[in-house]
């Protein structure tokens, strides 16, 4: 088993953070903090940042400037304890198709050196609603079937801080709310939850706080109204100051260009 | 068991059982390796009689044809889904994970040089099993030190969207050594007078080969994997 007693924290503080892609900013300067009986959102257009953010904060992505800080640990200092207290649900699933739920659960367990990996699987298909096709190949699964078993593979090692990318993907109602439920059980247990997604309705009141990305970077949302509508004014209000910065920044240009005319004649 | 072992155990448990279910690298290489050698045995087998020496080339040239095939498709699971994320975010040395691809790898190679060398022994006369412990030998270190590159390579490429040719073009120039020394030492035991000494030579070449390109890749694979 893997010794998991010295690496663990209540707070996550993301500072100064930029991360580059070439020259592609995804990451503009971000900053935030959250706390352990937190849920947070965070929201934002198609390629705002958000999935880059949450391999940041999963220590896959290393941050170009800026730091993160799990409590008193960097992930560098934290290393493989510190990843053995994160849990990931990403948009792809992170699962073998060629095994079945069943084993899917018993790998990842046995890479996070828990003991009892078949009790601590059985819990966890009980608790997807997939005992009864345990043994079946994930391949044959619905997309609703492996998001839930998906979620158990992410969180069968109870992790402190848990993150989800579009967590709601695919799942009927019930499985929404089943998971809505689980979410509220995770802050009532003292977890760190951040949920990236577009699935503002559904949230819309588990949401202990929320976070705007918009270009990489952060933006505040206001206080009054319902999530979605929250949502739509800060993102209309961030492309209302683009479009007026973009004729300002054509004027300039233009004017830079009859400049340089001007003194070439 | 130690932690190391035990998480590439896993990985190599993993590997076998999706490859037992769908046997799609198996088929693939044995297709391959086997075509090879057929191919090349209509060239260079004349009434019976097979060119001096080319038994040997061709043995380590359907390794090493079909390895690339393999070794192409070695991170390609890993890829879907995106279950490679998976594993580099578990609280293992990621190191543990390359010795786990590796080992199914090899165990993967390994079955497929089985029936390779016996179907070269058989359409070129040779008598690769006159010295069998001997060229088992050779054969396993060479797949090694071929294997032990191409799946740092693999994982190296495996976020690259041309990787399926740069694959060969950055593994050929780099185990070329190991190709030579195999045929070499293949060559210098199935000659009609086996020439043991050379062939122990180029046998204890392979060996350091392995042993600096195994420690390079074991080391250099965490910061490899990193984003």
């Amino acid at each position: 088993m893997v010794s998991l007693g010295d690496v663990d924290f209540e707070r996550v503080t993301v500072s100064d953070v930029s991360r580059f892609y070439g020259r592609r900013r995804a990451l503009s300067r971000v900053n935030f903090e959250c706390a352990s009986g937190e849920i947070v959102g965070l929201l934002g257009p198609n390629g705002a940042g958000k999935s880059t953010l949450l391999s940041v904060l999963a220590t896959l992505a290393e941050p170009s400037t800026g730091r993160v800080r799990y409590g008193a640990w960097s992930a560098r200092a934290g290393g493989a304890k510190l990843r053995a207290k994160i849990g990931f649900l990403a948009h792809d699933l992170q699962l073998y198709p060629e095994l079945s739920a069943r084993e899917n659960l018993e790998f990842f367990a046995g890479l996070y050196g828990l003991d009892r990996c078949e009790a601590r699987a059985d819990a966890a298909l009980a608790s997807a609603g997939l005992e009864f096709r345990a043994d079946e190949v994930v391949e044959g699964f619905s997309r609703g079937m492996r998001q839930r078993l998906a979620l158990e593979r992410a969180m069968i090692h109870a992790p402190r801080l848990m993150l989800f990318d579009e967590p709601f993907t695919g799942l009927d109602e019930a499985s929404c709310t089943a998971l809505v439920d689980r979410l509220r059980h995770l802050r009532g247990d003292g977890r760190i939850v951040i949920v990236a997604t577009h699935d503002l309705d559904v949230v819309d009141g588990v949401l202990d706080r929320e976070i705007l990305l918009t270009g990489g970077k952060l933006q505040v949302l206001r206080q009054s109204g319902t999530l979605r509508e929250r949502y739509r004014a800060a993102v209309a209000k961030r492309r209302g100051n683009e479009q007026r910065v973009k004729p300002l920044q054509r004027n300039a240009q233009d004017q830079d260009s009859e400049d340089e005319n001007g003194a070439s004649r | 068991m130690n932690r190391f072992l035990q998480v590439a155990w896993l990985v190599v448990w993993k590997d076998l059982r999706v490859e037992a279910r769908s046997k799609e690298m198996l088929f693939t290489t044995l297709f391959f390796a086997i075509s090879i050698v057929l191919v090349f045995s209509f060239g260079f087998v004349r009434a019976g009689q097979a060119v001096e020496g080319a038994a040997a080339g061709i043995l380590w040239i359907a390794m090493a044809f079909s390895g690339t095939l393999a070794l192409g498709r070695a991170f390609e699971r890993e890829r879907y889904h995106d279950a490679l994320r998976g594993l580099l975010l578990a609280p293992v040395d990621r190191p543990a994970i390359y010795l786990g691809k590796l080992v199914g790898l090899l165990l993967l190679l390994s079955l497929v040089e089985t029936v390779v060398a016996v179907l070269v022994a058989f359409l070129f006369g040779v008598p690769f099993f006159r010295h069998g412990w001997w060229l088992f030998l050779m054969l396993s270190l060479g797949t090694v030190g071929f294997a032990s590159v191409g799946t740092l390579f693999s994982a190296m490429l495996v976020r690259t969207r041309s990787r399926t040719v740069l694959l060969p073009v950055l593994l050929y120039p780099v185990t070329i050594p190991v190709l030579i020394m195999g045929v070499s030492g293949t060559t210098a035991l199935v000659q009609a007078e086996p020439d043991l000494a050379m062939a122990r030579l180029w046998i204890s070449l392979l060996f350091f080969f392995d042993t600096v390109f195994l420690t390079l890749a074991l080391w250099t694979f965490e910061p490899v994997m990193t984003e």
